[in-house]
């Protein structure tokens, strides 16, 4: 009952996503005010019957109905509590209706709250967002039903994944897709601003949390996208330029392009043509992204549930929507005034640079990650890895970390270099000396790890430098976001370039009771034994290890096998000090006894995790001192408007 | 606007200005990418390829097929491997240090990663057969004959 309940709630709220196009439509039209009234709410209950009709397959799951051909495949009656949650959206059908539940709230929401934008450019964007949603419908309910019903009950469900059966892995994949969705927010916006010739400060202002929520969650899902595959894959790497991988930095790029953008547009009334095809720009990535992770069209390590008909599906939808809005930027991009003007040595300057930098490294990964489809075409298999993505993305990468250091400190409009010369040359000077320090203690250590470390520590300090002669308390919060989240973009690339600088690796083959060492840690081998979990056995083993002489730690590595559905695992063990990581993985246990072991001791790769949170955090500041602003100025006007109306009625 | 901040620049032309900077920027980039793939991307080889047109040594590449029955020999280190890839029309040995991956044994499938050094292919990564429903994809790329001894191997 419950499966039915959900399907046909789907289908309704795709006959509402429909009305909300039409409506929208004719309102838009002369003489077609009367359906005005109708979107907003049509927005709000395509929201709240999507909802309900997600929650339907939540609790499908949980009750392991074997009847739903869905559940049977993915789900498993002895699975622990929080995968079977995980399991809704830990498949294709699933995961596709938990983007149209996350792109129709949000259009609910946007509904509900939206009051600063003019009222036609808001139903425009309305009618995007169900357009946009439209072609996910048809796809969630032609071709891959979540709810299809099985002929005969199954005895027992498949099993998740034995990869997928982690903590981190449950909540990663919804992050980025409410990430994704947040920049089909932006999407809209930006089609409803070209439709009704409204570019400007107040779609900004209307469009930027939503830029900034998005990019908040995608900052998250990728940095712990990241730890998963560092501790998961039990290869020690942290990012490998996969597919899947670039599919989540592309919208990231895109977004913090855009959301620099949406700022200058907001305050300064410039960069209108260029904030808008930047929303165009960013949606179209997170759509190449699901595409690309969907269709498994290319090889990746982080692929499971791909299907070629799928990919189709999204790349019709993709040639549809994208290339609908560039036709309609084409057509309406020379109606768009021009904004106000700036100098060449300004803040909007910088952010310009910063902008064409962002969109050149965005450029090199897209390429990057289509070259081997396009090599393909010619009968030439190939893959393409970190020695061309590092050092060609660094060439952008490092002029725009530096102007990071620069910028913040610029006036808008214009100003003058010698203002801000004395300020600028304390980053500098570290730059300067810990690039000395490192090629005088280090030479061996390549060159990009050399620049990373010392522009990495730059950032880290200048980032804080625009707080000079501020008053702290008054400070306001997008300023303070601004300053956390370019310092945590120092810190992560201090943490990468350290990892990859100084990292120290251990392969051996032990019995019980060797020992070994790695870095400054001395290792011993204490025992080996079986273990049991709830669904899966393991071998363990039991390793203690002393850095420098100190106090023993004990890791516990494994390597685990699961039964339903049967697969293996290595589960690596890690060791965090203030000052670095120790990471353990057990192997296999060669013909005369012996087990293999690898170890690496990795100095401050924890910072690039605390960098990419930081990061986050300070996207989430700035969301919270813009909410807090755009609240604080819709209830003064609401007070000037009750004053007027009051005063009207004493005249 | 009293002042003039960009010192006699029209907005049209300031616009102009920016769209042919980033423009620049962006085929820049593209120009560097391109030249840069040519050099650096690495080539998917069968072991027959591979004896046929060598590729230069230390140049990163990919080398797929079977492992050979019979060849898998652990060396005294316990860590280091060498086992012989073939497709039944040519055979390369491979050296690979590290933990292999669950699934790989003798008489199934294997793509390495990794450059030739010398006869020898010396592998930095293994990405084995892993099972029914995730096959890397690279194994799709061998021909029907190699996919049938695959399926007829692992059976």
């Amino acid at each position: 009952m419950i499966a039915e309940i959900g399907l046909a709630v789907l289908w309704m709220a795709a006959a509402l996503a429909v009305l909300q196009l039409f409506a929208g439509f004719s309102a838009l039209r002369p003489g077609g005010k009367a359906l005005a009234g109708v979107v907003r709410p049509l927005a709000v209950m395509q929201g709240v019957l999507v909802a309900i009709s997600f929650l339907a397959l939540i609790d499908l799951f949980l009750e392991t109905d074997l009847s739903v051909k869905l559940v049977a495949a993915n789900s498993h009656s002895m699975k622990p509590f929080i995968f079977k949650l995980a399991g809704t959206w830990g498949n294709h059908e699933g995961s596709m209706l938990l983007w149209i539940t996350i792109m129709a709230v949000s259009g609910g929401v946007v509904a509900l709250v939206e009051k600063r934008l003019r009222e036609d450019t808001l139903i425009a964007t309305l009618a995007g967002q169900a357009f946009v949603s439209l072609g996910f419908y048809a796809f969630l309910l032609l071709s891959s039903n979540p709810f299809e019903r099985l002929p005969e009950p199954a005895p027992e469900g498949q099993g998740l994944n034995p990869l997928l059966q982690d903590i981190g892995l449950a909540f990663h994949p919804p992050t980025l897709y409410v990430g994704y969705v947040g920049l089909s927010v932006a999407f809209s916006f930006a089609i409803g601003a070209l439709i009704t010739r409204d570019v400007g400060p107040a779609f900004a202002r209307a469009m930027r949390p939503w830029v900034l929520g998005a990019w908040i969650f995608l900052t998250v899902g990728i940095t712990a996208g990241s730890y998963w595959a560092y501790y998961t894959l039990g290869w020690g790497g942290w990012w490998f330029w996969d597919p899947v991988e670039n599919a989540s930095l592309m919208p990231w790029l895109a977004a913090t392009a855009l959301l620099h953008s949406c700022s200058v547009l907001a305050s300064r009334n410039a960069l209108r043509a260029w904030t808008v095809m930047l929303g165009v720009i960013a949606f179209s990535m997170s759509m190449v992204g699901t595409f690309l992770v969907r269709s498994g069209i290319l090889t990746s390590v982080h692929a499971f549930a791909v299907d070629p008909e799928r990919g189709s599906f999204i790349l019709a939808l993709l040639a549809i929507y994208i290339g609908g809005a560039l036709a309609l930027f084409g057509i309406r991009a020379s109606t768009v005034t021009e904004g106000e003007r700036f100098s060449l040595f300004s803040r909007e300057a910088s952010l310009v640079f910063n902008n064409v930098m962002l969109c050149g490294i965005l450029g090199i990964v897209l390429l990057g990650t289509l070259y081997p489809l396009m090599t393909e075409a010619f009968g030439a298999k190939v893959s393409v890895g970190p020695p061309y993505f590092n050092p060609v993305s660094a060439i952008f990468a490092i002029p725009m970390m530096l102007m990071m250091g620069v910028g913040p400190l610029l006036r808008w409009r214009k100003d003058k270099p010698s203002r801000i010369t004395a300020t600028v040359a304390i980053p500098a000077l570290v730059v300067a000396l810990v690039l000395l320090a490192v090629v005088l203690m280090f030479p061996s250590i390549r060159i990009l790890p050399m620049l990373g470390i010392a522009v990495g520590a730059g950032l880290a300090v200048g980032s804080w430098l625009p707080l000079k002669g501020r008053n702290l308390r008054r400070t306001p919060f997008a300023v303070w976001g601004m300053v956390v989240a370019h310092c945590g973009l120092g810190v992560a690339l201090l943490g990468a370039a350290s990892e990859s600088a100084f990292s120290t690796e251990r392969l051996a083959a032990m019995n019980v009771g060797d020992t070994q060492s790695v870095g400054p840690i001395a290792l011993k081998l204490e025992k080996i034994e079986p273990v049991a979990g709830p669904n899966w056995t393991a071998i363990e083993a039991t390793v203690t290890a002393s850095y420098k002489g100190g106090t023993p730690v004990t890791l516990h590595p494994q390597a685990r096998t699961f039964t339903s559905p049967p697969g293996e695992r290595t589960e690596s063990a890690l060791h965090t000090r203030w000052n670095g990581q120790l990471y353990a993985v057990l192997g296999n246990e060669g013909d005369d006894g012996r087990w293999q072991m690898r170890f690496w001791w990795k100095p401050f790769v924890p910072l690039l995790w605390l960098g990419g949170l930081l990061v986050a955090f300070g996207g989430l500041l700035a969301l919270i001192g813009r909410v807090a602003q755009d609240v604080k100025r819709v209830r003064v006007n609401d007070k000037i408007a009750f004053r007027k109306t009051q005063q009207d009625m004493l005249k | 606007m009293s002042s003039n901040p960009s010192g006699g620049i029209k907005p049209k032309h300031q616009r102009l200005v920016l769209i042919i900077v980033a423009l620049v920027a962006l085929v820049g980039a593209g120009l560097l990418a391109a030249y840069a793939l040519s050099n650096q991307a690495s080539y998917f080889y069968v072991p027959a390829d591979l004896v046929k047109a060598p590729p230069e040594q230390g140049r990163a590449i990919r080398l797929g097929g079977m492992v050979e029955k019979g060849s898998l020999k652990t060396r005294s280190d316990g860590i280091t491997i060498d086992f012989i890839v073939g497709d039944g029309k040519a055979r390369v040995p491979v050296r690979y240090t590290g933990i292999t991956p669950d699934l790989f044994v003798e008489a199934s499938g294997v793509v390495a990663e990794g450059r030739m050094e010398g006869q020898t292919f010396v592998a930095d990564n293994l990405l084995a057969k892993h099972d029914e429903n995730y096959v890397p994809r690279q194994m799709g790329d061998m021909t029907p004959e190699q996919a049938k001894q695959v399926v007829a191997e692992t059976q």
